[in-house]
């Protein structure tokens, strides 16, 4: 018989579920839409970025002249021509194009924040699991702590704090207006989410033979952890960055909307939806948008998550 | 149990202080630029800067000036913030109906819909209602609540607004309960939904797959084999299982959704509440209220969480003994 790994075996069982393939799909379209795509339509379809202002432009449509702001200050809705898709928001930039533009930044903080999230989470459950004793008094108190603060309360107060002057910390220093700030702040508060389960798993697998194995061959403590117990907790570790993401793209709009996410000249979805929703009742599609957007997004990286849990570990089912 | 509480409340004052020492970081060590400025908001006077260097102890030790934080926070009280020179605490405290209003009504909302739903999608596990109600739950968990409620309120009260059913919403704004019940609840009613939505697809996950996993075991088979009908195995033995994590998780959410998520909600629908304030005070980067905020907002939860493990420990005294 073949011998296949777990990682086969799990692709297998993966692309045997239908919801997690389509949603898969649907996130490689939309990276695509998002990084190559933005440009694309920016340059060949509507030709203007998401930052020109056209506050006195006209837009043809079945012959006749449409202001893309009106005089009152409404800008022009939805429809079916190349510039303007989706509408102008009241300075007369283009919605779509910014929607484009906008999930760069807002995917590429969920996932650049997951990653150092998940990173820091894995080293400190690592060495918390594994050593135990005073390493793992400290870490998990420490985790206890950021747990102790409601995610959003704490996110908003480090965001807040640190919009004025950046980060100032020994040699550390971040700009205020850095797209570091938003990240980090992200990262930090979910750390204890991704790190405590680990620590969990690897507090088990410490008890394992092969630990055991490798301590009796003299292995190094940090050998143990990289080679013997990072593989094992690898597929829970990528699980959890899938969740991870999701999270982070709805805090990323949380934070932008309330004023203290990514800086606010640069769109993402939720700074678009910030500055859309003061006009929600003449131009309703400037928040609608980009909050559809979010949710498929997020909808799509759960449905992966929970299938990737799935086929990663067929025994944990229903969990 | 005498011992399980003192322990837990030494443990609760030692948590206490390491929060206070984190806020006090966050707040006044941690970002850059002077201090003073930061403090002053966005159009500082030079008088102002004055004022707060002696206020705050700015130019003294660290230990200083965490002493002063936490005297001006919890002894005196008399914060002020230097945006517009108002009195932070009596604020605070005049928004914390609205808040609590708000957040008691979701929470009784999320605990029945979310169990409800939990259940009805075990019981038809792996059939349609059970498929509609685990992607409803999905979507429930994946919307961001500032935006759901901003076109709810668009939708129900202003795009569809002449639909009799809808007709009764009123578009944002708090009455207080004792002058106006009805006001009350109609002016609270979308904010609770919205409130909730997130929570109910959340509880709703977790209920179904705890019922799931339950349901095979040994002693609900007992209890079948007693002949007990298909609702009373559910009521009187698998639910109350199920529903002990669902306990624990609510000590937690409710405090997270006073000391947090409120914030997104109340601007949208004009409550006037904490979370409102907490969210000007964001806005206009005026920081004396949101580090009173933060840390009475983190306080509040790290109580609520220790009288919810006592609580337990009282129901099941398997705790204690841990």
């Amino acid at each position: 018989m073949e011998q296949r790994g777990g990682w086969s075996l799990a692709w297998r069982r993966l692309r045997r579920n239908r919801a997690a393939m389509v949603s898969a799909i649907g996130l490689a379209l939309l990276v695509f839409a998002c990084f190559p795509g933005a440009t694309l339509w920016a340059n060949y379809v509507a030709h203007h970025g998401p930052n020109d202002q056209n506050i006195n432009g006209y837009v043809h449509e079945g012959g006749k002249k449409i202001p893309v702001v009106a005089l009152d200050g409404t800008p022009i809705g939805p429809g079916l021509r190349g510039p303007y898709l989706l509408g102008a928001d009241a300075n007369g930039r283009d919605l779509f194009v910014r929607l484009l533009y906008g999930g760069r930044i807002s995917l590429f903080v969920g996932f650049a924040s997951a990653v150092l999230c998940v990173g820091v989470a894995l080293i400190l459950a690592l060495i918390a699991g594994y050593r135990r004793g005073a390493a793992d008094a400290v870490i998990s108190r420490g985790l206890d702590l950021i747990w102790a603060f409601p995610v959003y309360l704490l996110a908003v107060a480090l965001a807040t704090s640190f919009a004025v002057g950046g980060i100032a910390m020994g040699p550390i220093h971040v700009s205020s207006q850095s797209l570091a700030i938003p990240i980090l702040v992200i990262a930090v508060v979910y750390i204890p989410y991704v790190a405590r389960p680990i620590r969990g798993q690897v507090l088990t697998l410490r008890q394992s033979e092969f630990v055991e194995a490798a301590e009796a061959m003299g292995a190094s403590s940090l050998r143990i952890m990289v080679s013997d117990l990072l593989p094992n907790v690898a597929t829970m570790a990528l699980v959890l960055l899938t969740l991870i993401v999701a999270n982070n793209i709805l805090t990323e709009a949380a934070l932008s909307f309330l004023g203290v996410g990514v800086p606010i000249l640069t769109p993402s979805w939720g700074n678009i939806i910030e500055q859309g929703s003061a006009q929600i009742y003449t131009a309703p599609a400037l928040t609608i948008a980009p909050g559809i957007a979010i949710i498929l997004t997020v909808v799509s990286l759960n449905v992966l998550g929970d299938a990737l849990r799935d086929a990663l570990d067929p025994h944990a089912r229903l969990r | 149990m005498g011992r399980f509480i003192l322990r837990r409340l030494v443990g609760l004052v030692v948590v206490m202080f390491a929060i206070s020492v984190i806020v006090f970081f966050i707040f006044n060590v941690i970002p850059g630029g002077n201090p003073a400025l930061r403090m002053a908001g966005r159009h500082p006077t030079q008088e102002n800067i004055e004022q707060i260097n002696k206020d705050w102890g700015f130019n003294q030790p660290l230990y200083v000036q965490y002493v002063k934080m936490m005297d001006r926070l919890f002894v005196k009280r008399d914060l002020i913030s230097y945006q517009d020179q108002t009195q932070v605490i009596p604020t605070i405290i005049a928004g914390a109906p609205r808040t609590l209003s708000l957040a008691i009504g979701a929470a009784i909302l999320w605990l029945v819909f979310g169990v409800t739903i939990g259940v009805m999608s075990a019981i038809h596990q792996g059939r349609f209602l059970d498929r509609v109600l685990t992607v409803l739950a999905l979507v429930g968990v994946s919307i961001p609540i500032f935006w759901l409620g901003a076109v709810l309120l668009y939708l129900l009260t202003y795009k569809y607004r002449t639909v009799p059913l809808f007709s009764w919403i009123p578009p944002g704004g708090y009455v207080p309960l004792s002058s106006d019940p009805a006001g009350w609840a109609t002016h609270l009613f979308l904010p609770w939904i919205v409130l909730a939505v997130v929570s109910i697809g959340f509880y709703a996950r977790v209920v179904r797959s705890s019922l799931i996993d339950t349901r095979s075991l040994d002693y609900v088979r007992t209890a079948r084999a007693k002949g007990l009908s298909e609702w009373r195995v559910l009521t009187r033995h698998t639910l109350r299982n199920c529903l002990i994590p669902v306990v624990t998780l609510f000590g937690l959410d409710f405090a997270a959704a006073v000391g947090g998520t409120v914030i997104l909600i109340e601007p949208i629908f004009g409550l006037e509440g904490v979370g409102q304030y907490a969210q000007e005070s964001v806005a206009h980067l005026d920081l004396p209220p949101l580090m009173a905020l933060t840390l009475y907002g983190a306080f509040f939860v790290v109580v609520v969480n220790a009288v919810v493990d006592v609580a337990y420990a009282y129901l099941d005294p398997r705790i204690t003994d841990m």
